[in-house]
């Protein structure tokens, strides 16, 4: 149903779709007699490989925990997440998650190659070969020049671009992305949803992106998924956008959906 | 400011001004009872002159040094394991809360009566003050150690040693160094109290020992030793602590510390990032 032909050319096969079924996630124990508090409650959708999925929610919906049980960081209560046939479980390398404030992920002690090349260590890559990949990386999110350099020597814009390197490095398959563009100012956060989109039609990964920003849903996402309010959030709504890349914000096309996204909300 | 104007104004004037009201002080009152500079620089020269001084020195730097190697040595893994393991953490943490409360020199004679009148004695007892300043330090950062970076490591791929090795230790650095540098200061008390007791050499040696002889001057001359002791190895940390370890965020509040930096072109973060090292405990 979308009609960006790159997206969907080099798509995952059925091994690299995400399905969850009737996902349930509550972290307080259960009072007997009573229903336990779900932080989220009955979630089903399919998210296909390749495809740029969003998840659209107010702030405390449980968007998070979501996409941190389908990460492997957290365990659901109730439920199933597998990836293709795979029930998820634990982290994963296939998994990367890029997070909100790139200050508490990436490591400030090393330098933005040696943070790039990290999971490329860890997994007793040669040198030479990891100097190939993270002269790639680090030169396809935009900062050639800057390798040797400290995290806190960076901007926020900067520092985020290191951790898309960083995970990017590990060739995972899914991206999960944790609103990671809400601590940084709006021009710099325009610019990183432009390179997002090139990074991912370049790299054809499948990417989760949470949000409570409709415009950077609707600029982004080719499928949105609506989670409401919690506690016992669910995704109540699937909205696609066909809309080819690279979008604008004056689009008609996109406003009209901006629009009843927005009465959605607004009810 | 240049560095020499830097030094002569933080440095020097200060000290001078210390050494003319010392002076003037000295001159007030009886110098068996408060001796001036000059009869403390005697006093020093004095005891140079059959290389007692240097040999007192000597003896008490070894000691501490080496409890307070060998203690650090100790107390950083068992940090390290405390912090990481919850179930560890469980069982050793309420002994150590109550252990640590009982101050080294509480055990002078009983580590005498263990562990004899050698230099052993003496070691163990500033190891037993070290360790436990450098345990809680340590096992602090450990549990600083932000959770994302943790997650981040390991959908990398990396196994649990790796993760401890190559995250949990590099970003617990700067709480560790804070407690090695406490635990120094630590060890310099320790050492004073078992040279005072149980001990023919050292500097805890001279100035408990200078009252047989009502040699105010010689108890003078212990105490600038020890500060000037003091302050040689704890700068001396700093200096290594921020060129060996510049990069985990190790900060040391030198005089080159303060001095002001080059402003940095980028922009600067509003947190300090990979903790730092004033989490002071102990």
């Amino acid at each position: 149903m979308n009609s960006n032909a790159n997206a969907n050319a080099n798509a995952l096969p059925q091994s690299g779709t995400i399905r969850i079924e009737n996902l349930r996630k509550s972290f307080a124990a259960a009072h007997p007699g009573h229903e336990p508090h779900y932080i989220i409650k009955d979630i089903n959708v399919t998210i296909r490989g390749g495809e740029f999925f969003i998840l659209l929610g107010p702030s405390g919906c449980g968007k998070s925990t979501l996409l941190n049980i389908i990460a492997g960081f957290i365990g659901k209560t109730e439920g199933k997440v597998a990836l293709g046939e795979k029930e998820i479980v634990r982290p994963g390398s296939e998994r990367a998650m890029v997070f909100q404030q790139a200050d508490s992920s990436l490591f400030p002690w090393l330098t933005v190659r040696e943070n790039v090349e990290f999971g490329l260590r860890m997994r007793k890559v040669p040198k030479g070969e990891r100097r190939q990949a993270s002269d790639h990386y680090i030169r396809l999110v935009g900062l050639a020049g800057h390798e040797d350099k400290f995290p806190k020597e960076l901007s926020g814009g900067m520092k985020q671009r290191v951790q898309l390197a960083r995970v990017l490095a590990n060739d995972p398959a899914i991206l999960l992305m944790d609103e990671p563009f809400g601590a940084l100012d709006a021009m710099t956060r325009r610019t990183m949803q432009k390179e997002l989109i090139r990074i991912w039609q370049e790299t054809n990964k499948t990417v989760i992106f949470v949000t409570h920003d409709i415009q950077e849903a609707l600029l982004l996402g080719q499928r949105i998924g609506i989670m409401s309010v919690g506690p016992s959030s669910q995704i109540t709504d699937l909205y696609d956008n066909p809309l080819p890349y690279p979008r604008n914000v004056t689009e008609p096309k996109l406003i009209e959906l901006l629009d009843t996204i927005q009465s959605h909300f607004d009810e | 400011m240049n560095r020499w104007k830097y030094w002569l104004l933080h440095g020097v004037l200060p000290w001078l001004g210390v050494l003319a009201v010392w002076q003037l002080v000295a001159l007030a009152s009886d110098p068996q009872f408060f001796p001036g500079p000059y009869l403390t620089l005697k006093g020093a020269i004095e005891l140079s002159e059959d290389g007692s001084l240097f040999t007192y020195i000597g003896y008490s730097f070894a000691r501490v040094l080496s409890g307070w190697l060998l203690g650090s040595l100790i107390a950083i893994p068992i940090g390290l394991v405390m912090g990481r393991f919850k179930f560890i953490r469980a069982i050793t943490d309420p002994i150590l809360n109550f252990i640590r409360f009982i101050p080294a020199l509480a055990f002078v004679t009983l580590f005498m009566l263990w562990f004899g009148i050698g230099e052993e004695s003496k070691v163990i007892l500033i190891m037993y003050g070290t360790v436990f300043t450098v345990i809680m330090n340590t096992m602090t950062g450990v549990l600083s150690v932000e959770e994302d970076k943790i997650r981040s490591a390991r959908s990398m791929g990396a196994s649990e040693w790796q993760i401890m090795l190559h995250v949990i230790v590099p970003a617990t650095v700067p709480f560790i160094f804070t407690g090695v540098r406490i635990a120094m200061s630590m060890s310099y008390l320790a050492i004073l109290g078992a040279e005072m007791v149980a001990a023919n050499e050292g500097v805890g040696f001279l100035i408990w020992n200078a009252r047989l002889y009502f040699k105010t001057d010689w108890i003078f001359v212990g105490l600038f030793a020890l500060g000037i002791m003091g302050f040689t190895t704890d700068r001396l940390l700093g200096y290594v602590g921020r060129k060996l370890l510049g990069r985990y965020g190790v900060v040391h509040s030198g005089a080159a510390g303060q001095r002001a930096r080059k402003p940095r072109k980028a922009m600067q973060p509003t947190n300090a990032t990979g903790g730092n090292s004033y989490g002071k405990v102990g």
